[in-house]
């Protein structure tokens, strides 16, 4: 520890000066300088390979296979994902993805930016408020999960029905009806994820010049079309990486509707991966699961590029 | 005209400035502005209500002395009582805890150090290939545990790591998201510190250890939070790889109290109390580190 410290302060290291001298053995030294870069990354790209590039390709390759435990796996050519394009159940999962991602990014970001507009200001009070309300985006999904299942009891008694009750409002089903269950889903996805985006879009507001504010008032424009003029088109940049984090965090929903509903009732809030690990756990056919983890790879990965590559011509445009 | 309208927009921009939409608390009090502020405090409220309410009453009820009634969730415990978290510790609980923190410890020690030596290299060293590293860790972003859990799973499995703690460790450890930040924050170091360590003799690794880490701490303290909060909010992963109740994690534990039905409400919500304290007692560090880092940034420039 006191050598750590030592070390940390203000760079004299008279011990070595006088051995490296003029250089003795700069030619070897200069010859192997390519190495050093690779040593310093051979440790994180030896994780990325084998805990990351070898099961993204390994799932491509099982995705050809009926994969069996004890009994070797059987080719099977694209059959799995000709099963996949045709699986009316995988179809409607896909359905419930994509429109729960949608509707829960679009929703955060509407509620992040209302609650960051609300709690930008510097103040105090304000900002006791603003660390509370990120609380549910630093709580583990498992025990956000845990806690509205239990708020959203079903019944008349249930905390959340008898508040609505008050209002003379309900008693909602919430999670043990099929018409209902996707979309309660989404407000607690929404209840997790805008406190996060309130504080990119927070960060967003600072970084605005209050110039443009101030010429814009003087030109005579209300707080609605400040809004309109100034903000959004700042916070433009911003949006969008919300936005793709949102898309990625979305296609690959599971924790939240494993522990909330099992993808029921009736199948309807079964997602991508849910039917993965159902496939896999219950049905045993790793083959297949491989082969929709891979078509949802493929599709993440086509996603992100064309935004990213979308910003990038934005930004050169 | 124009020269008396100036000192008034001055001022009208000076109150612009404490709020994005110039709504801000009025200093004076005035019929209009005292309307503006009852529908701030309304509005707060509402914020404050839906946001902080509901994990306040997962405290309530996982302290009360009396069990909550079928569906009932309490604003308010009827009498203290830590009986609900000494029947959950007894259901395992406290293994899922121990686990978790041994899990978080390593998971992070390794995720850390290795994102820091591939920080050190892509920050200060140009080299034939950075931009295919780049690309490289850029690509490993769009494999998240969900994605490639089930092949991730029979790795672990070929690797004879099912239900171990390297099996739920290692898959943890590569992250684009550190050593992004790592790289971003030691490309600002200056590189005259380092040019005088070079003079006096150290070499990369000493540098490395040094000068770039020790400069680094804001930086490295934001990795750590953000890597305890991934690290702790694992779920599919040790779902797979966990076989054992020996193994478990507190996440596990927490969804398995929910299965089993017997157990009341007041006990589940013991567990997610548990899970959930150790990441906000995190955050509220993190808001201190994140402060501090910002300011020895600006003073270094």
């Amino acid at each position: 520890m006191a050598a750590l410290r030592t070390s940390s302060a203000p760079v004299t290291l008279p011990a070595k000066r006088d051995r490296s001298g003029p250089h003795p053995g700069t030619v070897r030294a200069h010859r192997y300088r390519w190495v050093i870069p690779w040593l310093f990354l051979a440790p994180a790209l030896a994780f990325f390979a084998v805990f990351k590039f070898w099961p993204s390709i390994w799932g491509v390759y099982l995705s050809l296979f009926h994969v069996q435990p004890y009994l070797g796996d059987e080719w099977v050519g694209f059959a799995n994902f000709s099963k996949a394009f045709s699986d009316p159940d995988l179809r409607a999962a896909v359905g419930h993805t994509v429109l729960d991602a949608a509707v829960a990014v679009a929703g955060s970001m509407f509620v992040g930016f209302l609650l960051a507009l609300l709690l930008e200001a510097p103040a105090r009070h304000v900002r006791i408020l603003r660390t509370a309300v990120f609380l549910p985006a630093v709580t583990a999904m498992v025990a956000v999960a845990e806690l509205w299942h239990a708020l959203l009891f079903p019944g008349r008694y249930g905390a959340v029905n008898s508040l609505l009750g008050d209002f003379g409002v309900g008693p909602l089903p919430f999670l043990s009806s099929p018409n209902s269950s996707l979309a309660t889903i989404m407000l607690v996805q929404i209840w997790k994820h805008a406190p996060y985006d309130m504080v990119i879009f927070i960060a967003g507001l600072v970084g605005i010049d209050r110039q443009l504010y101030e010429s814009a008032s003087i030109d005579g424009a209300n707080a609605w079309q400040r809004l309109r003029a100034v903000t959004l088109p700042s916070l433009r940049p911003v949006t969008t990486i919300v936005l793709i984090l949102g898309l990625i965090r979305g296609l690959r929903v599971f924790t939240e509707i494993y522990v909330l509903t099992n993808g029921g009732p009736g199948g309807s809030t079964e997602s991508i991966v849910t039917t993965v690990y159902k496939t896999t756990v219950t049905n045993n056919d790793a083959g297949y699961a491989s082969a929709i983890s891979s078509l949802l790879l493929v599709a993440t990965i086509i996603l992100t590029s064309a935004t990213l590559w979308w910003r990038h011509r934005r930004e050169n445009a | 005209m124009a020269h008396q309208s100036a000192p008034r927009s001055e001022q009208r921009g000076h109150g612009v400035t404490t709020s994005a939409l110039g709504l801000r608390l009025p200093r004076r009090l005035t019929a209009r502005r005292g309307g503006r502020l009852a529908v701030r405090v309304v509005l707060y409220a509402i914020v404050a209500g839906i946001f902080v309410v509901p994990l306040w009453s997962m405290f309530a009820t996982a302290f009360s002395a009396d069990a909550p009634k079928l569906g009932e969730v309490m604003l308010w415990p009827r009498g203290l009582s830590t009986g609900n978290m000494r029947t959950a510790w007894n259901l395992g609980l406290g293994q899922g805890l121990l686990n978790s923190l041994i899990i978080v410890a390593f998971g992070l020690l390794l995720q850390i150090s290795v994102s820091a030596f591939a920080a050190y290299a892509l920050a200060r060293k140009r080299f034939r290939g950075a931009s295919f590293v780049l690309l490289a860790i850029l690509a490993t972003m769009m494999m998240p545990e969900e994605v490639i859990g089930i092949p991730l799973y029979l790795v672990v499995g070929r690797m004879h790591m099912l239900d171990t703690y390297p099996g739920l460790i290692l898959p943890i450890v590569g992250w684009a998201l550190p050593i992004y930040v790592l790289t971003g924050f030691m490309k600002q170091i200056p590189l005259e510190l380092e040019e005088a360590a070079r003079v006096d003799g150290a070499g990369d690794f000493r540098i490395f250890r040094s000068v770039i880490i020790p400069l680094s701490w804001p930086a490295l303290g934001t990795c750590a939070v953000f890597g305890f909060l991934m690290i702790w909010d694992q779920y599919l992963l040790p779902l797979l790889i966990v076989h054992s109740p020996k193994m478990t994690t507190l996440t596990l534990v927490v969804t398995g109290l929910q299965a089993s039905q017997e157990q009341g409400e007041g006990v589940r919500l013991a567990a997610a109390v548990v899970l959930m304290v150790p990441s906000i007692l995190i955050y509220l560090g993190l808001q201190r580190l994140f402060e501090r880092g910002l300011l020895s940034g600006s003073l270094k420039g």
